[in-house]
């Protein structure tokens, strides 16, 4: 165990791609500009030069084909690792998501089964716009079949992967395009994580922050915030929206009563919605207000920087929606 | 040029065209009973395609299709039990009653689908053709699709994938000349589908998809160099005699047009030649028709008398751990 060093999101998502290649030789990478270009976002930089063309394969613009490439692949075998560049632009490959990854073993009554990791960088921020930057996770959460995941951490981005290829199921990770720039520190060995579990970054009794992925910097700087108002805020990270960890959430709102969901996607039909119906059900009288979220403008991403920030979840958003759950709770 | 059969295999793809014809002709008559429900499309009138192809393989090759899959997956050797216990949504059918008609499973003989989305299966047959080459196999992977899947983006994404990265896929176009409803004339500004898949630096080669001994010897050479080599394509000319499925009034086609292609019925073409070669009487037929109607009545029977998966298990097979 060496001391702890400081390293990067993307720079630790690469070395868990290095180290899954290195490890197992079913492991290989694919995608639009990951080879000879080193990746849209420089995640696989240098791994055509260390893997070769075979395992770190570039691909054409064909989103469709090599998803469903991917999904041939695992089921003859291979441990593929699909790279698409934003999730705007899996919606090409949505066919092969959602009617083969996810339903093949269903569908062949348990005899086929789709062992496939989809990496792809979801999220906004960067004024990218409208084709760009949506937050479509917990959108890809409403099907069964597949999981998804949501590392928002630097030992997330480092830790997931490898349970996500030793899942036998498709597993989709997402990115948030905001983090690859975090740094932090991390251990060496990196620590293990699971694909099972919310976490609490953050424990505090008055409140609890419910978040995931891009939005768990924001929010985290919100429950500093808070403190710094008397207000001693828990922050939970869902890392995983399918299946989803409820009882880490509802065993903090069991403790603080009151609850804030902050997520990057739009309110209507969000992740969001679905954990607010999770904490009524399972637990309506522990609440001492209603459930409140902070969620994106139900709008197109737009350009300018003013209105994207407008659009997005901020700060002051989530400061205001505790005080106003804390309040109204009496 | 096409060889003089071989009398004894030329039996042999009589039969297993035979067992199609017969099987659906069965699950109409089920269907009208309501004992088969859902969609269901039959493949009769195209019989030498998935049977001429199929005859080519080996057990360790992949198998992709379509949901007009009843005769490939005869063809594969699944055994019509299985079959027809899917079709009546029981345990014991080949997808354990999951996917019916349209969904037709055998991980052992390596038949992956049953794909109901028109041109989804051609990405997933480019992938299991990668996984075979990246370790070391020297299996092929044969991929059907109708015509209609050529006006699809994953048609040409598919192919092109395979062409650039010298993949053994053996794309089997069968021409059937309409989507649903929708003539090929009325769907492709060029109907020249083999032109197309040329176009992708793709062996393509056009065949008469109703004579089973022309399919056959199209799809040896195609899969042999596919096993070699890279993809190749075949455009099957052929022509369902019946209905696209069971909910269709047919009035995107002429009686006409039907009926010219039923004179070059593929049974009946198959049966001439061996006629010719002194290989068929009327004794013959009788004996393989009694054969396949008792394989077809037993496999009834058999799923008839199969088990319908309790209601508890219903949310099984959707992720691998979960299951029991």
């Amino acid at each position: 165990m060496t001391a702890p060093g400081e390293t990067t999101y993307r720079e630790a998502m690469r070395a868990a791609i290095r180290d899954a290649l290195a490890r197992d030789p079913h492991v290989f990478v694919m995608g639009e500009d990951i080879g000879r270009y080193g990746g849209c976002f420089a995640v696989t930089l240098g791994l055509l030069e260390e893997f070769g063309p075979e395992r770190v394969r570039d691909t054409p613009l064909s989103e469709s084909a090599f998803v469903g490439a991917g999904i041939g692949a695992a089921l003859g075998g291979m441990r593929p690792i699909v790279e698409i560049m934003t999730v705007n632009f899996s919606l090409l490959a949505l066919d092969q998501i959602m009617n083969n990854a996810a339903t093949l073993q269903h569908m062949s009554g348990g005899q086929l089964h789709v062992p496939l990791v989809i990496r792809m960088t979801t999220g906004a921020g960067r004024q990218l716009a409208a084709q760009h930057s949506h937050s479509l996770d917990g959108w890809y959460a409403h099907i069964p079949g597949i999981k998804v995941l949501t590392p928002a951490t630097i030992e997330d981005a480092r830790g997931m992967l490898a349970p996500a290829l030793a899942d036998p199921d498709p597993v989709l990770i997402f990115e948030h395009g905001g983090l690859y720039n975090a740094t932090g520190p991390l251990a060496d060995p990196p620590p293990v994580v699971d694909i099972v579990h919310a976490a609490v970054r953050r424990p505090g009794t008055d409140v609890t922050l419910v978040t995931y992925g891009g939005t768990l910097p924001t929010t985290v700087a919100a429950a500093d915030a808070l403190a710094g108002r008397g207000v001693d805020a828990e922050v939970i990270d869902l890392r995983v929206l399918r299946p989803l960890d409820d009882a880490t959430v509802i065993d903090s709102v069991r403790r603080t009563h009151r609850v804030v969901i902050v997520d990057e996607g739009w309110r209507s039909g969000s992740i969001s919605a679905e954990i607010s119906a999770r904490i009524m059900e399972q637990a309506f009288f522990d609440l001492d207000a209603p459930v409140a979220r902070v969620c994106s403008a139900e709008v197109p991403i737009p350009y300018a920087r003013h209105l994207e920030e407008a659009a997005l979840p901020s700060v002051a958003g989530i400061v205001a929606a505790a005080e106003e759950v804390i309040t109204a709770g009496g | 040029m096409i060889l003089l059969p071989d009398p004894a295999h030329g039996l042999d793809l009589y039969r297993e065209m035979l067992r199609i014809r017969r099987f659906e002709e069965r699950c109409v008559e089920l269907y009208s009973q309501a004992l088969i429900r859902g969609f269901m499309h039959l493949y009769i009138g195209e019989e030498a395609v998935a049977v001429g192809v199929l005859a080519t393989l080996t057990p360790d090759d992949n198998v992709v299709a379509t949901y007009r899959e009843h005769g490939h997956a005869l063809a594969r050797g699944i055994p019509a039990n299985s079959i027809m216990a899917e079709m009546f949504g029981k345990v014991e059918g080949c997808s354990g009653g999951r996917g019916g008609s349209m969904h037709l499973f055998d991980a052992g003989a390596r038949f992956y689908g049953g794909n109901a989305i028109v041109g989804g299966g051609l990405p997933v047959a480019v992938g299991l053709a990668l996984a075979d080459r990246m370790q070391g196999r020297p299996a092929v992977t044969v991929c059907f699709f109708g015509e209609g899947a050529v006006a699809e983006g994953e048609f040409h994404e598919s192919i092109n994938l395979a062409a650039l990265w010298d993949l053994p896929v053996v794309f089997c176009c069968e021409n059937n000349r309409y989507a649903m409803g929708t003539s090929l004339e009325r769907s492709e500004s060029d109907v020249d589908l083999t032109a197309k898949a040329a176009s992708y630096e793709v062996p393509a080669l056009t065949v008469d998809g109703m004579d089973v001994f022309a399919v056959e010897a199209a799809a040896r050479g195609a899969v042999g160099a596919a096993r070699d080599g890279g993809p190749q394509f075949l455009e099957l000319q052929t022509y369902r005699f019946r209905a696209h499925s069971m909910y269709d009034p047919e009035r995107y086609r002429e009686k006409s047009e039907v009926d010219a292609w039923r004179a070059r019925d593929p049974l009946t073409l198959c049966e001439q030649r061996l006629r010719d070669l002194g290989a068929f009487d009327d004794a013959t037929r009788d004996r393989l028709e009694a054969a396949v109607a008792g394989e077809i009545e037993a496999a009834i029977a058999f799923a008839e008398a199969g088990t319908l998966e309790p209601v508890a298990d219903l949310t099984r097979h959707v992720y691998r751990d979960a299951a029991p």
